[in-house]
This record gives C-alpha cells, sequence and structure tokens, in this order.
C-alpha cells in the first residue's frame, strides 16, 4: 500500500490487539509453571505439570494416535492433491468444472455438517469407527488444501524449462522426477505441512468419525478441559504451542530461502 | 475451456496433433482420477446419504427406517427451533461484525508498515490461528471463570466485590468466537488492502480529498472484497459451530451446530438432524453466493 508511516492511534490499535491475541496464551504458559493445582494465583516454579502430563498414559496414547493419523492422512492426501494440482493447472479434459468445484466444498461446508455425513456413511456401510475411518476423514478434507497450495505454486512455473529437458533428451518421466518436482517441492512441502496440521489440530471432524480407543490430542485435551481446569493441560497446550510455533517458523524460513 | 476440438483430418500433421492432444486429455484424466474417486466416496456419497436421510423416518429404537417422511422439514419451523435458528445466525451476524470491527484498523495497520515488517506481523497472526482451538478456548476458561484471573485481578484491585459471571453466558460464547475467527478476517483484508495503491490515495489528495474522506471513497470501496472473503470465512464457520457454546456457554447456548450434533449423538433422530444440517448448508450456499455475487469469488478467499 503505501510508505506513509502509519497514524499513532492504528499503530497503539495495532499493539492492543496483538496483546489480546497473545496474552491468553502468554498466561496459559505461564501457569503451566506454576506450583498451585487450582490454577489462580500464582505461587512458585514448578515442572511438575510436565512430569504429570508425560507420565499420563491417555495423553501418550492420544499423541501416538494423532501423529498416526496425521503422517498416513497427510502422505495420501499430498500425493492425491500434487496429482489433482498439476491435473487441474496444465491439462484441460472432460469434468474439469466438476473436479473444481468438488474440491472447493471440503473448504467452504460447514465441519459439523461434514462430521455427521462421513458418521451416517461409515455407519451405513458397515464400518467400525476407529482410527482408519478418522484417517479417511482426515484424507478427505486435506486433499482439497494440498491441491489449493500445490496449484498456487505451479501457476508461477515457467513450462520452458520442462521443455528444455525435453529437448535434452529427457523423457517425460525422468523430466517430471528430475525437473517437475524438485521446481514445486516447496509447494509440496507446504501443502503436506498445512495438511499435517490440519489433521493434528482437528477436532469436529474427528469427534464424529472417532470410535472407543482411538482417543486423539484435540479429542482427549476436550474432555480434560471439560472435566477441569488444571496446570496439565496447561503443560499440554504449552508444548502444543511450541511445536506449531517452531514448525511454522521453519515453514517460513524455508519459502523465503526458495523465493 | 473453449477448446475447439482438432479432429478434424485437414492433414496428417493434425491428425498427431489430435493424438498427443487426446494423450494429453488421457493424462489429465488419470492425473486427476484418485481426486474424484476419493472425494465421490469419501465427500459427496457421505453428504447424499445425508440428503436422502432427511427425508427418512427415525424408527422406534434411534435407527433409521427408509419411508418416506418430510415432517423433518416441517418440524423445523417450530418455534422451538426457529430461535435456535434465529440465535444462530445473530451470534454469527455478530461474530463477523466484532471481527470486522477490531480487524480492519489492524490489517490497515498491517498494510502501511514497511514491507520488511508485513511477513513478521503476518506470521504473528497466524501462530495462534494453528494452535488448537480448543486450547485457545480453554486459554479463556481460565480468564473468565468465577474463580478466574479476570476477576481475581478486578477484586485485588477493588473494581468490583463479587465475581463476575461471564463464563457460561452467551457473552463469553461471544467473545470465543470472536477471538476464534479474528485471523480469518485479518488475512482476507489485508490482501485487499495491501493491493491499494498509493497513488490513488495521492491522486484524491491533490485534488483536494481530505484524509477520511479518501478512505471512505477509495480506501474503503476498494477493501470490500476482503471485507466479503472474511466475513464468509467467520460467518459459514461460526454458524456451525458447537464446541465454543459446548465449553463456553454452558447449557443455555445452543446452536445450530448443537442441535445436529445432539440430534447424531444423544437424542438419535438421525432424520432430523440430516434436516437440520440440510438447513444448514442452505443457509451457507445463500450466504456464499449472495456475497460472491456481489464481490466475486476472489483471491481474498485462498488464506
Amino acid at each position: 500500500m503505501s510508505e506513509k508511516k502509519p497514524a499513532l492511534w492504528l499503530r497503539i490499535w495495532a499493539i492492543i490487539t496483538y496483546a489480546y491475541i497473545y496474552l491468553p496464551i502468554l498466561i496459559l504458559i505461564i501457569f503451566s509453571f506454576n506450583t498451585q493445582k487450582l490454577n489462580v494465583r500464582w505461587e512458585g516454579f514448578t515442572f511438575h505439570w510436565y512430569e504429570v502430563l508425560f507420565n499420563d498414559q491417555e495423553v501418550m496414547l492420544a499423541t501416538r494416535n494423532s501423529l498416526t493419523v496425521a503422517a498416513v492422512s497427510t502422505t495420501a492426501a499430498t500425493i492425491i492433491g500434487t496429482m489433482a494440482a498439476l491435473a487441474l493447472q496444465r491439462y484441460r479434459f472432460p469434468g474439469y468444472t466438476l473436479a473444481e468445484s468438488t474440491l472447493y466444498i471440503p473448504v467452504i461446508i460447514p465441519e459439523v455438517v461434514m462430521g455427521i455425513s462421513l458418521l451416517a456413511f461409515f455407519a451405513q456401510i458397515g464400518f467400525t469407527l476407529g482410527l482408519g475411518t478418522i484417517t479417511l476423514a482426515h484424507i478427505a478434507f486435506n486433499i482439497p488444501f494440498v491441491t489449493l497450495v500445490v496449484r498456487a505454486r505451479l501457476h508461477g512455473f515457467d513450462k520452458a524449462i520442462e521443455e528444455a529437458a525435453m529437448d535434452l533428451g529427457a523423457n517425460e518421466l525422468t523430466t517430471f522426477w528430475r525437473v517437475t518436482l524438485p521446481t514445486i517441492m516447496p509447494g509440496v512441502l507446504s501443502g503436506a505441512l498445512l495438511a499435517f496440521t490440519l489433521s493434528l489440530d482437528d477436532y469436529v471432524i474427528t469427534y464424529f468419525t472417532a470410535g472407543p480407543g482411538s482417543t486423539t490430542l484435540p479429542l482427549r485435551v476436550f474432555s480434560m478441559v471439560r472435566f477441569a481446569v488444571t496446570p496439565e493441560v496447561n503443560a499440554l497446550s504449552t508444548l502444543w504451542v511450541l511445536t506449531v510455533f517452531t514448525l511454522l517458523l521453519i515453514g517460513q524460513l524455508a519459502q523465503r530461502r526458495r523465493v | 475451456m473453449a477448446e475447439t476440438t482438432t479432429s478434424q483430418p485437414f492433414g496428417r500433421s493434425f491428425t498427431v496433433v489430435a493424438k498427443i492432444r487426446e494423450n494429453a486429455r488421457m493424462q489429465g484424466l488419470v492425473l486427476i482420477s484418485p481426486t474424484i474417486i476419493y472425494l465421490a466416496l469419501f465427500l459427496l456419497l457421505p453428504l447424499l446419504l445425508v440428503v436422502v436421510l432427511s427425508v427418512m423416518t427415525r424408527g422406534p429404537y434411534g435407527n433409521v427406517v427408509y419411508r418416506l417422511n418430510l415432517q423433518n422439514y416441517t418440524r423445523l419451523i417450530d418455534p422451538l427451533y426457529l430461535r435456535i435458528l434465529g440465535y444462530s445466525l445473530t451470534v454469527a451476524a455478530f461474530t463477523t461484525l466484532v471481527t470486522i470491527l477490531i480487524g480492519y484498523p489492524l490489517a490497515y495497520y498491517i498494510a502501511r508498515v514497511p514491507e520488511v515488517q508485513r511477513a513478521p506481523l503476518l506470521f504473528l497472526i497466524l501462530v495462534p490461528f494453528w494452535t488448537n482451538f480448543i486450547i485457545r478456548i480453554y486459554a479463556w476458561i481460565m480468564l473468565l471463570r468465577s474463580e478466574g484471573l479476570l476477576n481475581s485481578l478486578l477484586i485485588n484491585l477493588g473494581v468490583i466485590q463479587i465475581p463476575m459471571e461471564i463464563l457460561y453466558t452467551p457473552t463469553a460464547v461471544l467473545i470465543g468466537m470472536v477471538y476464534e475467527f479474528l485471523p480469518f478476517m485479518v488475512l482476507p483484508l489485508y490482501t485487499s488492502l495491501e493491493k491499494i495503491e498509493n497513488a490513488q490515495l495521492e491522486a484524491a489528495a491533490d485534488l483536494g480529498a481530505r484524509p477520511w474522506q479518501a478512505f471512505l471513497r477509495i480506501t474503503l470501496p476498494l477493501s470490500v472484497p476482503g471485507m466479503i472473503a472474511g466475513s464468509i470465512l467467520v460467518f459459514i464457520p461460526a454458524m456451525g459451530m458447537f464446541v465454543v457454546p459446548d465449553l463456553m456457554g454452558g447449557a443455555k447456548t445452543v446452536l445450530v451446530g448443537n442441535l445436529i450434533r445432539n440430534q447424531f449423538l444423544t437424542a438419535r433422530d438421525w432424520p432430523f438432524g440430516a434436516a437440520a444440517s440440510m438447513l444448514l448448508l442452505l443457509l451457507t450456499l445463500v450466504f456464499t453466493l449472495f456475497y460472491t455475487r456481489k464481490a466475486g469469488f476472489g483471491e481474498e478467499l485462498l488464506l
């Protein structure tokens, strides 16, 4: 927009808004080190709640479940979604518009509707709800996001380098592996990162497609929060926030280097 | 896709081109087919099932009897459900409005700082957005509950004597919703504000417009696409949201999302829940069409 300096009141407004965004999270983090169980007043510093957290079998199981679902669904969605991005960005084929609009559906429909539709569907075809159904559901909502991100990357892709490779005698497959894929790799990776985070984060769709014994981390956090406000949740939250922050920072820095 | 078919036999070379093009079409189809098959199975078919369920009958044991029944839809007109619907629309609209009021100046500020500062500022908006949203709700529960930090702070300062009851009220739901959805508003707003050329504002100033006039006549209209994209991204998920009311609203606040969830999981009246879902989908569609008609489906939607 402009090089003119923003007005003072805007700067103040921005500071207040950032405080509003970060203060709750900051307080959450601080109180994860608090000795008092009731989480009301600051009493003293401790790592006790982290110890409690790491000895919490249910949390550990939920973490394992979440990571499994996220890894499998990210891999599948990244492969399928990247193929779709290539198809949509480079080819014209019958059903193009239909495919494109179908890809927008999971982005736009309310999550609760997608959740109940999958619940009804799995019940109808007799799938037992569990990690399998959660993974199938996560792949479905992750494909469009991967496609969106990879397509954006393909948008600025110079086809001439592929033609050059072909002119130099590479066949289509070699060209894809040696030229196309390395070029779009940053897009594919950020698509995968997005899918992984969305999967780790999802509560609503997981809630409807989970069965007994397939509790994921967000489901576990929900029941902990509902049950009581304990510093153990703070400790878990702190680790989660730090993980996300680190992942995002890596993603940002990686992207900046390629540009 | 206004490509003409190339099968006209104008000569050998053209048939070769046609073959390659046919081949390219095939390549495209091969690449898209996993997506089509997957989403047909795990997205379209389930949604179709919801459509079918919405006109079926609830069995005596909470099962579904496949007998045509339109009463699921007529039941939605019941004042009880209309109130839930009205309340959901109000909460979603209010959330959208407040996120605009808070987010607009912020997006405007980010669009005006020197370019090197913009990426970090946007990054800071994104971080909480990527943090699990139940954790973000939890942070507010800690602050707002009657023995929470806000109350003890105000009591210690002597501002109030007895703790305020904020948690488990509609106000708490709104606070939670606004906090959840603010980034969805700021990012598209920023995208459209950032595109405005400084020259346009300078031209307005040269022609004698005061800053606020330039804002009202140039900046504001040009940022409408971002505002619309942001409204879609906030309004639609806010309407279907049931987790914030669950955790922060107590039993008193029931939104459409809660209604649907309850019909499927506690009341076990799937046909009625399906009908309510159809209504929510319809509202989503109407809202999206209404707004995209006005501003187009711009890049602002693609965060």
